[in-house]
């Protein structure tokens, strides 16, 4: 992995003193489905240091995805705060945390989440033709397209540069998904269930390739699993169960 | 960026959204095509009744008309100013126009107008429409010798659609004539030999005499040709004449009728000249050709009433000399034009003390660019309504152009309605292109897309389809409005049928005017409606929830 384009030179060597890089206090989530409210967090607390691989597990239901979720600012919590390096980040206006999500945090997804449209490559371009504007990007399009080519070229995709997501494996597709969540230089990365879909070889590549990223490239990582084996690979494990956090390793 | 990247993307992958397009493009060819004709066949209207009527009307409400026109054209042109070009007086009368075909007399209901020869042309287009080239330069009521148009001058084609005009003038006259004596000559021999078989019967007032007319009919039906015989008229007759100069037998008729006036010979002289519209004298069968009832060179009787009260009803007779054809059927079956001066003294509207002439009604002809309302107004204040009344072309036809420009508004709405039609099918399908994305647009939201920059997307995407639907509809609107008159032809070959019959049309094409501003207009509406209604799926797609889009499936 090149530390040249992933790793964020000031913050990765700071000082332990700083707040961690993301803080979740007292979370809560509830859905209402029907008459029926269905209360999937109840008040989770949680961190992860800067350049800390935390897995989170949970049975099926037990609001791990929604932590997951609301980690990444996609959805809003009921009450409780998400801080990102100290600074607070969930009640921030929409288009701040479009900015966020597109510039601090890469989601990888459980059914990888291509855009069928788009090659390989423009799936990992995306997020960053998402940050320029139609002007900018043709002074940035040589340097972003650099970028993505190596990255995919790295997870061993040189070769798939121009297939559409149809026409990949599972595991090729899921690498894919990896390579466009760490395009834009992430400091943080979300992994809901991105081994869930595939067969135990694939799945052991994209942990390996985690592993490696969070080794060599110091990137904090957040991973969500319902399988114990694969949650044994991270630094610390979360265990999640009836909306709480239950034991922390 | 990845606005128009997926844009294009999703036109690629769903080639059925242009599907929607179609209507669209229908929707605009046929706004343009309908717009063309119907301005085209506005605007020749327009042409023809400004062609007929000058710019400004003034006229007495009285059929005696005013006295002297030169002192009201002074104060017209006072009142006027320098927006006053050209003026003419004119008589206008209604009256009855009588012919004779094959023995039976017609008689048509007309307005017979006075005109001046020189002047006329000059403040309408009256000259445009005349069918000889000589009158059409400068107009004269003296029968030509010959010459006049066998294609419709106006409208372009070389095919000879007037066979019959190709002998008309002197030479149809003087063969008319000529006919007319041999025939003479023919049942005066008849008349003589029955004298000499029935000496006995030849005496008193129940004397076997053929009824002329039918036999006269007889002979010249069987010649083909159309059959005008002279009308006897004052004493003056063709027939008296004819039969004077050549038979030596006197006919019983000729001795009995008083003698009035002078005699005139009818081969090398003719009455007032006159020119009917053609529709008076024509009629036109399905193959385009124009058949004549009467020609330039035959004699007509017209009956008008007198100036002064009560008007009494006089006639006399008049020589055709030319047609008059504005292509509007409404003038071209009811106008016929003499020269005023005769009408004046016809009608008395010469003051025998003074010697001033009266006249109906005063054509004033504008410069361009004048204001003609404005114009209108300010004769309307210089002189007393009770006794005059101003009005300009466009008041003259009112109604009538009020109604074409009613059938304009009608029809665009209903078409405007066709490509209204065609956004609810862009509205339903992009909602159906919405739901299938749902899950793209909550994987583009995780990845930091803003909820205008989704709406953008699908905006855009309406954006391109209205402009390549009102793209191709306009080409093909402008293709087949440039090239209406082919594919009419092309049409009839196809069907056998005539889509536009010249006997019912007076034109011979379609006239198309395409106006760039309705074209435009047009266009930018089509593709206003395709973006408007790509507006609700747009929105819908930026406030998908991520989340909830992300679990689509």
């Amino acid at each position: 992995m090149s530390s040249s384009t992933l790793q964020r030179p000031a913050e990765a060597v700071a000082p332990i003193a700083l707040p961690p890089l993301l803080s979740v206090e007292g979370l809560t989530k509830r859905y209402r489905s029907g008459d029926r409210i269905l209360e999937v967090l109840r008040g989770v607390d949680f961190e992860l240091a800067e350049g800390e691989f935390v897995a989170v597990v949970g049975q099926s239901g037990s609001g791990k995805s929604t932590l997951l979720h609301l980690m990444g600012l996609l959805d809003a919590a009921d009450s409780g705060s998400v801080h990102l390096s100290g600074r607070r980040i969930d009640g921030l206006p929409g288009s701040e945390r479009d900015r966020l999500r597109n510039t601090d945090i890469g989601m990888v997804f459980q059914a990888y989440h291509l855009l069928p449209e788009l090659t390989a490559l423009e799936n990992v371009l995306a997020p960053l033709m998402v940050r320029h504007g139609i002007f900018a990007w043709f002074s940035v399009r040589a340097e972003a397209r650099r970028r993505a080519t190596e990255l995919l070229e790295r997870f061993g995709l040189g070769g798939r540069l121009h297939h559409k997501p149809r026409q990949l494996s599972g595991g090729e597709m899921q690498r894919v998904a990896i390579a466009r969540a760490l395009v834009g230089g992430p400091r943080l990365l979300l992994a809901d269930e991105p081994t869930g879909n595939l067969d135990a070889e694939s799945g052991t590549g994209i942990l390996d390739v985690l592993c490696s990223l969070n080794r060599s490239a110091g990137l904090s990582i957040v991973l969500v699993t319902h399988d114990a084996s694969i949650a044994r690979r991270a630094d610390r494990i979360v265990r999640l169960a009836a909306g709480r956090v239950e034991t922390a390793h | 960026m990845y606005k128009l990247l997926l844009c294009w993307r999703y036109l690629r992958t769903r080639w059925i959204a242009l599907a929607s397009v179609v209507s669209v493009m229908l929707g605009v060819a046929t706004m343009i095509v309908v717009n063309a004709v119907m301005a085209g066949f506005s605007h020749e209207m327009q042409t023809r009744i400004h062609g007929i009527l000058s710019d400004l009307v003034f006229e007495s409400h009285s059929l005696s008309g005013f006295q002297d026109p030169q002192w009201h054209m002074d104060e017209i042109r006072r009142a006027g100013g320098d927006d006053i070009e050209g003026m003419t007086p004119t008589v206008a009368v209604p009256a009855m126009l009588n012919f004779q075909i094959r023995g039976q007399w017609i008689t048509r209901q007309v307005m017979l107008i006075g005109i001046d020869e020189t002047t006329h042309a000059r403040v309408s287009d009256f000259g445009r429409y005349l069918q000889h080239p000589g009158n059409r330069e400068q107009l004269s009521f003296d029968l030509r010798d010959g010459g006049y148009d066998t294609v419709d001058s106006q409208a372009g084609i070389g095919d000879p659609t007037r066979p019959a005009l190709e002998g008309a003038g002197w030479p149809h006259r003087r063969m008319r004539v000529e006919r007319e004596r041999l025939w003479r000559e023919k049942l005066d021999a008849d008349q003589a030999a029955a004298d000499a078989t029935a000496v006995n019967a030849a005496e008193g007032p129940g004397n076997p005499v053929r009824p002329v007319d039918q036999q006269v009919d007889a002979v010249l039906s069987a010649t083909g040709a159309p059959a005008s015989p002279l009308p006897e008229g004052e004493g003056t007759t063709a027939t008296d004449v004819a039969s004077e100069q050549t038979s030596g037998t006197k006919n019983p008729f000729d001795v009995a009728r008083p003698e009035q006036g002078t005699r005139m010979d009818p081969a090398k002289e003719q009455f007032t000249g006159i020119v009917p519209g053609i529709g008076l004298a024509s009629f036109r069968d399905s193959a385009g050709i124009d058949r004549f009832l009467t020609l330039p060179g035959d004699d007509v009787k017209i009956t008008f009433p007198t100036a002064g009260t009560p008007p009494k009803a006089v006639s006399d007779t008049f020589t055709i000399v030319d047609f008059y054809e504005s292509k509007m059927s409404e003038y071209d079956s009811n106008f016929v034009f003499v020269p005023i001066a005769a009408l004046q003294r016809m009608r008395g509207m010469i003051d025998p003390q003074s010697g001033l002439v009266s006249v109906n009604s005063i054509q004033i002809k504008l410069r361009d660019g004048a204001n003609l309302d404005e114009v209108r107004d300010r004769l309307r204040r210089a002189f007393p309504a009770d006794l005059y009344a101003v009005s300009s072309w466009r008041d003259k036809q009112g109604p009538l152009l009020a109604a074409v420009d009613m059938e304009m508004a009608v029809l665009n709405i209903l078409l405007f309605m066709i490509i209204a039609v065609a956004g609810f099918g862009i509205l339903a399908i992009f909602f159906m292109i919405v739901v299938e994305k749902t899950r793209d647009i909550g994987i583009l939201k995780s990845l930091g897309a803003r909820a205008s920059g989704i709406a953008g997307i699908f905006l855009g995407y309406g954006l391109f389809l209205g402009v390549v639907g009102a793209g191709v509809g306009l080409a093909l609107g402008l293709s087949i409005a440039m090239n209406i008159n082919t594919i009419r032809v092309g049409v009839e070959w196809l069907t056998g049928q005539r889509v536009f019959d010249p006997s019912i049309y007076y034109f011979f094409k379609i006239p198309t005017i395409i106006d760039p501003v309705t074209v435009t207009w047009i266009v930018a509406g089509a593709v206003g409606i395709a973006v408007a209604s790509s507006v609700l799926p747009a929105l819908r797609a930026a406030r998908l929830h991520p989340v909830e889009a992300l679990r689509h499936e």
